[in-house]
Formats: C-alpha cells, structure tokens, sequence
C-alpha cells in the first residue's frame, strides 16, 4: 500500500465531496442538487407522466376517487366531508407542498432560518416584524378557537393528516425543487400551520396603514394644507352602497376623548420607524347581477380577486364533492375548504373591505429597561418574551419582545423596523387579528350553503380581514356584505399614532355585525364592489381613508348600462383595459399644456397621447406617454415640499392630487416654494411633460414604448427568481383599470358563474395546477390568463365519469401503504 | 478490457448505490472496484471519471428527455449555464466523475507498488 499518495488521494476525495454536499453562498450544495438519483433531475417530470393509481391511506375512512381532467384539476368524490378535506391535504401537499410550508414560515417569521439575514438584514427586520406583531401568538388563538368548533376542528385534523401522510411517504425524488435549491427539509405539518397561513391573509389584507407617515405629514403640515393633501373623502368615488343610503344611527356614538385635539390633532411628534407593509394593491373586484339584467335570467356572479401574481400561484384549483355539498372553485394551498367558487345552489366571492383596523400607541416607559410603561396614572409592568430567530449560516438572533395593555411593542430603541435612522420612541401597535376568530368555518359553511340564509349565517364567522362577500342564488337573490369585526371608531381615531399614557384612545365597541354595509337584491339589478369606499359620509362610523375610487367608478357605470347580459359579456368587462382615472385627468392635462413650448419629438408625443383612446391595451402607447407625464407632474408639485424631509411621508394619493386640480387650479402646492416666481398649474403640467420627453425616448430606445412592454408583468416565483418565473407576459390594464394586472401584482383568479338550472362557470388563473418548475403543468393558465381567455369549469357529475376530460383517475382507499 | 469492465463496474455499481445510499455513495462503490481491480493509479482515475461521467451523462439525459428539457433550461438560467441544457448535464457529469475518479484513485493506491 502507497500510504502517503493514499491519504493525499483520500484527502482531496472527501474534500472535494464535503465541498459539493455543502452550500456556498447563493449556489445550492452542488453534488446533491446535480445528482440524478437525487437532485433537481429528479423533479424533471415527464411530459406524459400518468397520474393514475391505486392508493390505500391510512388516515381515510373510507373508499374515494380523485378524477384529474386535462388541467390536472382534480374532481374529488368521497364519502365523507373528513375525508374531502383530507383528501384536499394530501392533493395540496402532493402538488403544492413547498410553497405552503413557506407561506406558514413567511407568517411565522422564519425565513431568515431558510434564506438568511438576506441584504441589508432585510429578511431578519422582516421576520422581527412578523414576531413582534404577534403573528404566532394570533395564530395561537385561531387554534383554539378553531378547536372549539367540532366541525372545523375535524375537517382541520384530517388536513393536515392529509399533508402528513403525504409527507411521510414521498420518494426522494418527489422532494420539491425548492427543499434541494435551498438545502433544507419539510417539517411536519399541524393545525397551528393553518392558522399561520389564515392569519398571514389577515396580514396580507389587513394590516396596511400609514400611521407614520400621516403622524409626520401632520406634525410638518399646517391642517389646512393637511386636509388639501390627504383629503378624507373622494368626491367622483362611488360607494360600494350608493350614496343616499339611509344607515340606523349607531346605539352608541363613538366620541373623541376630550384631549383630542391638544394630545393627539395637534401633536407634533414624529416618527422615524418604517413599518414593513403588505402591497398597496391588494385589492379585488367582484359583483353579482339580478336575472333581470342578464339574457339568461338568472344571476350571474364574477370575482377576481387582485393579489401577488406569485408562482406556484397561490390557487388551487378543484372540484369537492361530498354527500352534503358540490362545490367547485379555488382553494388556497395550506388551508382546508374552497375560498371563492359555487355549488349546485349559490356562489360566493370575496374583495378586500380595507377598513383601518391597525393602529398604533406611543408608550413611555420609565427607564431604558422597558419594563415598566406609564398608563392610567401608574406605571405597569410589560409582559415580556425572548424570541429566538434561527438564521441559516449565523448564529441565532435573540429578540426581546414587551406586550402592553394596548398590543405588542413593534417599534423601540432596539428595532427601528426598515429605517435606518435612529429610533425616535417606542410604538405599542393594536391590530384586529389578534382577536380570536375562526375564519375557516365562513368558507367550510358557505360550501354547503343553499341560500341566502345559510351565507349569512357562514359569514358570522369571519372578522378579519374584513372583506366584501358578495352572493347570488339560483333562486335569483343576489347580495353583498362588507364583513368583518370592525372597531367603532371616531372621526380621524387612528389615522395618527394615539397617546398610550391612559385608556382614553383606545377602541371602545365593536360595530354591530348587522350595522355593517350591505344591500339585497337592489332595484338597480346589481351589487358590486372593487375596494372603494363602502359608505358614503352619513355611515356613523369611521373608516380610514385609502380606498381607490376608480375601478369600482367603472364596475358601476358599466352594469348600470349593461342589459341582457351572456357571461361572454362579463369576461369582457372583466378584463376591461378602459382607465378612468385617465378619463378624468387626459383634459387636464390637454387644457393646460402650453405647445408652443414643445419641439417636434415633444409635438409627436403629444399628438399621440391626444390620439389615445384612454384603454390601458398592451400595445397602445398613450398609456406610457400618461404615466410618465403624470408622475413627472407629480414630482413638479410636491418635490418642492416633500423632498427635504428625511422623515417616512406618504405622497397623496393620485385620486387626491387629480381631484384637487380639477377643483382648484391654483391647488396652494403647485408653486414652487423654493423659487421667488409663483409657478401656474400650465407651466407645471408643460414642465412634467417637457421632463417626460426624454424618459419616453429612452423608453422608445429600449423597445418598452408599449404599454405592455413598459409595464412588464410577471408571474413571479416566491424566490423572486427569473428562471423559475414567467417573465415579460403581454397584458394590458394596470392599477386604475378594472384588469388591475401590474408588474407582479394581478388578477389572481379570474371567476364568472352563471346561476342557470345548469351552471355555466368559466375561470382562469396566472399559473397552473402543479407548483414544480420541472413540471408541463406549472404554467398552464398563464398566456391565456394574460390574453382575455377563460377555461369552462367542469363541474363534473359521476355519469361523466368516461368523459374524454378525464385523464388520470387516482382511487384512494383505506389502509397503509 | 479490463479499463472497460472496470468503468462499466464502476458505473453498475455507482448506480446501485445510488437507489439506497446519499448522492455521494458511489464514491463508494468507485473506491472498492478500484481496490479490487488493480491497475495503474492514473488508469484507475480515468476508469473512475469515465464510469461516473457515462452514468450521470445517462441519468441525466434520460431524464431530461421525457421532460421536454422544461426543467433543465430554468436551471441552465439559474445556476447560471446560459440556458443551455447541454451544459448543465455536462457539469452534472463533470462533478460525478471528478468525485468518481477521485474515489477510483485513493482505491488504486490499496495496492503495493508494482515494479516498473
């Protein structure tokens, strides 16, 4: 034996094979992710591969049969509304289980443990935020409360053992890409995982506020330049109930404390902290109409809801049929039951109420120790916990979180969240979903709901994130509630950070559930709602203030000039590319622009724009030549004013700043406060479009003139990686259109359900059934999505059971494996 | 003939081990074919390199293959190869074998030295 080339040899062998078993840097460790045997190859699906088979389950309790159609939708038939459920387990873990565990560690606070600190220790401020909130603790609650219910305490527990015995008897090679590009395994999943996912909906569609922002603009601002900047209500908005609505006046009127106005309205504390916030443009459409406007006459319900265009999409899409209900629609991957779909009676669908329902305290504590904190005349002890935060490749990160009378501490001398200046105080934060609630049983209810009674008595259930329910029947009914859990509150409480130093700001009743809007069967023929404000100024109760008009200005004036109406007519105005909000400002513009001052290149982008037609299509280019204008107008009027801020502010609001020009031409912030002139809404509106000139050549330069083009909208994977997205899709629309697909943001289900004696039901999702990048099945629905185009959803019966459709058949019985 | 069933051990055995052990279990089954199968160090490495090289070019394509390479060119994109499937499987095979060949040498040195 050659001992030393031996050990040499020996040495570099395991060297170099420690190398590749390990991950460095950004690369995943390379041996294991490029073996065939084991790694990604393995997730390389064959384009043929047969979805057929026997299987026996151990946690089924009896016979059932899953029918995939040519989509990979699969058709359920069990026996049981237990073994629906866990059958709904087994297919979202067989088919989606990456992305649902990383949803449920997204709204738990553990990414970093997956991905790192990331730049800038963005993931570990992201998942601090997360914690502090009290996103485990909510999640807690939910479980109890969840438990409580015997009906969704059983359909939860079979989930998840639906997840579980997937888990436990994946091959190796069934691993999803992701585990291997990120080196790590699935834990087990649990209930306390379901609450997690439905309480990262409460975050992702309720806990969006300006606080900071607003608390600053109002310690800088004078409260009359306040009220032009941030007006409370926008007038051309048209209400999800029409204005002139008679509302019961409330049983008792909430009223300001008496220090309002010298404590809080005319404070003048700041606040440096930036809150982590979900996308502004979580938002959705939906509307029903009456059988007397459409051709059928039976009601016809649409719904497409506007969330993160992620992928794996965050829908799954499915047919459940038990003995005591059929109902088809989408589902979300890591939570039990169809969200928005129909049955054999009714459908339901949902948009985002956007109600404030998130407010912040300033808490003085006694000494730097924050153990104590100042509250009704004495000093209170805080409760307090030490969360651990695993980081992947560093050590553990302790974190002490307080809780106070009001909520957790989100904001102190040890956590700025994304600002990285120094801390100005410390902020309690209030937030509704840390109440316990059971959202789930809503959607487990309104699967089996034969009428209106029965929706009304699902929605009972829900109470964050508020949301706008619409409904229609086959019996002709058709209805909207806007439900939720909502605080009383007073006019402006909480749309500043509130003294914590007593009880006085704190919220007080919670708004009876059936003073909440809503509107049955109409005689305009139709409910609709598109994240606007629900009510007009008589509602007794405040609301907040961010609600974009536009969308629901437009879903509104189209049904009520809509008759005979075919569900081809809905897909039509579902993917409706017309912008209002230009409607309105493409005059302004044009009134004011002074030609004289333009040269050829500028002329021919004007003469352009004038050409316009006002639709957001995706080869028009008017669309880029009105957002680049605008936003440069923007800059022109509140640069001067803003700019020198170091502070979080928040700009107005487009509909704000659209709407005070077409009242006001000499709006006070046109003027250029650093100049000795005083600048003219004309030489402003010729300014912007002067600067605008050169974007839109590079713009022309670069081949983005196109609106689609210049917008580029993705269907993005939770990685944000572009080779596992779909990159530069050609779609039209955008945030003021009621085809609200932006660049990573969209229409994320897209759903119109005629209620004939036979439904006809048409729907399209930007992604596919299968959540592997190596699978034919990841993208699907995509291009048909971006082009207008919708699938008929199959609502399969037992004597289609020999259908062409149908093209694997998975029969599941009881028993081990 | 003995480099070639040598390799072709190598790659049999490589493929065995990897139905039941880690990805790196072939190095294994390198090490031992080339402890009993002696040959000159440098012959051993390349029956090592070659018999892991073959295997994972095979696996690979194979693979790759009935998927239409959907999955390869997003990898190719990833890692990042410029989207060329014929790349990526060249790397996968390039680490097998350089792990293969390796493990086939420290195998050869088993052996006492033979005389020249």
């Amino acid at each position: 034996m050659r001992i030393i080339p031996f050990l040499l040899s020996l040495l570099l062998t395991t060297a170099l094979i420690f190398f590749l078993d390990n991950q460095w840097g950004k690369l995943p460790p390379l041996g294991k992710f490029l073996s065939p045997q084991h790694g990604f190859w393995q997730n390389a699906e064959d384009v043929d591969k047969s979805f057929t088979g026997d299987l026996a389950l151990p946690g089924l309790k009896d016979r059932a049969s899953v029918y995939f159609d040519q989509y990979l939708v699969p058709h359920v038939y069990a026996n049981s509304e237990s073994d629906a459920c866990y059958i709904q387990g087994y297919l979202h873990a067989k088919f989606r289980l990456w992305q649902m565990e990383f949803q449920t560690f997204a709204a738990a606070g553990r990414l970093s443990e997956v991905l790192g600190s990331g730049e800038n220790d963005n993931i570990l401020k992201y998942d601090r935020s997360m914690r502090r909130l009290g996103m485990v603790e909510a999640a807690k609650k939910a479980v109890e409360e969840m438990e409580k219910d015997s009906t969704t305490k059983k359909d939860c527990d079979a989930y998840t053992a639906g997840v579980n015995d997937y888990i436990s008897n994946m091959k190796a090679g069934e691993l999803p890409l992701e585990y291997k590009l990120l080196n790590y395994r699935p834990e087990p999943w649990s209930n306390l995982k379901i609450a997690l996912f439905v309480k990262y909906m409460a975050f992702d569609l309720a806990s969006r506020d300006n606080d900071f922002e607003m608390t600053n603009a109002k310690s800088i601002f004078s409260k009359e330049d306040l009220a032009k900047l941030y007006p409370a209500v926008i007038d051309s908005a048209d209400p999800i109930i029409p204005k002139g609505t008679h509302f019961l006046p409330p049983l008792k009127l909430p009223r300001p404390p008496a220090t309002a106005d010298s404590l809080y309205f005319n404070n003048k504390d700041t606040v440096t902290a930036m809150e982590m916030k979900p996308e502004k443009s979580n938002g959705s459409n939906n509307w029903a109409v009456s059988g007397k406007k459409t051709l059928s006459g039976s009601p016809i319900l649409c719904n497409d809801p506007h969330l993160s265009t992620n992928l794996p999409a965050i829908w799954y899409q499915m047919q459940i049929r038990t003995p005591n209900y059929n109902v088809y629609g989408v589902s979300f991957p890591g939570a039990p039951y169809i969200v928005i779909g129909f049955n054999d009676s009714c459908a339901w669908g949902v948009t985002n109420a956007g109600r404030d329902v998130r407010d912040y305290y300033r808490i003085k504590f006694k000494d730097d120790k924050r153990r104590e904190y100042w509250f009704d005349s004495a000093w209170r002890t805080v409760e307090s916990r030490v969360d651990t935060i695993r980081i992947k490749g560093m050590p553990d990160f302790y974190d002490t979180v307080v809780s106070t009378v009001f909520g957790p501490v989100m904001y102190d001398p040890t956590f700025n969240g994304f600002a990285n200046t120094a801390p100005t105080g410390s902020y309690a934060v209030h937030w509704q979903a840390d109440i316990p609630s059971n959202e789930l049983a809503t959607f487990g209810r309104l699967q089996g709901a034969a009428n209106y009674d029965d929706y009304k008595n699902a929605l009972a259930h829900f109470k964050c994130p508020g949301q706008n329910f619409v409904f229609a029947a086959k019996n002709g009914q058709v209805a909207i509630w806007q439900q939720g859990e909502f605080p009383g509150k007073w006019k402006g409480q909480g749309l500043y950070v509130m003294p914590g130093e007593d009880s006085s700001y704190m919220w007080k009743d919670t708004i009876p559930a059936d003073r909440n809007p809503n509107m049955i069967d109409p005689d305009r023929g139709f409910v609709s709602s598109a994240n606007q404000v629900p009510v007009d100024t008589s509602y007794p109760y405040f609301l907040g203030s961010d609600f974009p008009p536009y969308r629901g200005l437009l879903i509104n004036r189209m049904l009520n000039q809509m008759s005979s109406i075919t569900p081809a007519d809905m897909m039509k105005l579902q993917t409706e590319n017309y912008d209002v909000f230009a409607e309105m400002a493409k005059p302004l513009l044009l009134r004011n622009i002074q030609e004289s001052q333009l040269d050829e290149t500028g002329k021919g982008y004007l003469n352009q724009f004038k050409l316009w037609k006002l639709r957001n299509d995706p080869d028009e280019q008017g669309p880029v030549i009105f957002k680049c204008w605008w936003d440069h107008l923007q800059k022109e009027i509140y640069d001067d004013e803003f700019a020198k801020y170091t502070l979080p502010l928040m700009r107005p609001f487009e509909s704000a700043l659209l709407e005070a020009l077409l009242k006001d031409s000499t709006y006070p912030f046109i003027d250029n406060i650093n100049t000795a002139e005083k600048e003219t809404l004309q030489q402003v509106v010729t300014a912007a479009f002067l600067k605008s000139v050169p974007d839109l050549v590079a713009v022309g330069q670069h081949n983005k003139a196109t609106w689609s083009k210049f917008k580029d909208t993705w269907a993005r994977h939770l990685l944000r990686l572009p080779a596992l997205s779909r990159t530069h899709l050609n779609i039209g629309g955008g945030t003021h259109c009621i085809n609200a697909a932006k660049q990573f943001h969209g229409p994320s289900w897209r759903m119109i359900v005629q209620l004939t004696n036979k439904t006809e039901a048409y729907g399209v999702y930007p992604g596919g059934q299968s959540g592997n990048p190596g699978s034919p099945y990841y993208d699907t629905f995509i291009d048909s999505w971006a082009s207008g185009k919708y699938y008929p959803l199959w609502v399969m019966d037992m004597s289609e059971i020999r259908d062409k459709r149908i093209k694997w058949t998975l029969h599941l019985k009881p028993g081990n494996q | 003939m003995k480099f070639i069933i040598t390799t072709l051990l190598i790659a049999l055995l490589s493929f065995v081990c990897g139905l039941y052990l880690p990805w790196w279990g072939f190095a294994l089954a390198a090490f031992l074919v080339s402890a009993l199968i002696p040959q000159r160090p440098g012959i051993s490495f390349l029956a090592g390199f070659l018999g892991l090289f073959l295997l994972w070019t095979l696996l690979s394509w194979a693979m790759d293959a009935p998927n239409n390479s959907i999955l390869s060119k997003k990898i190719a994109v990833l890692l990042p190869l410029g989207g060329s499937t014929v790349l990526l499987i060249l790397i996968t095979a390039l680490v097998g074998a350089l792990v293969g060949g390796g493990a086939a040498l420290t195998g050869s040195y088993i052996h006492r030295r033979r005389s020249a």
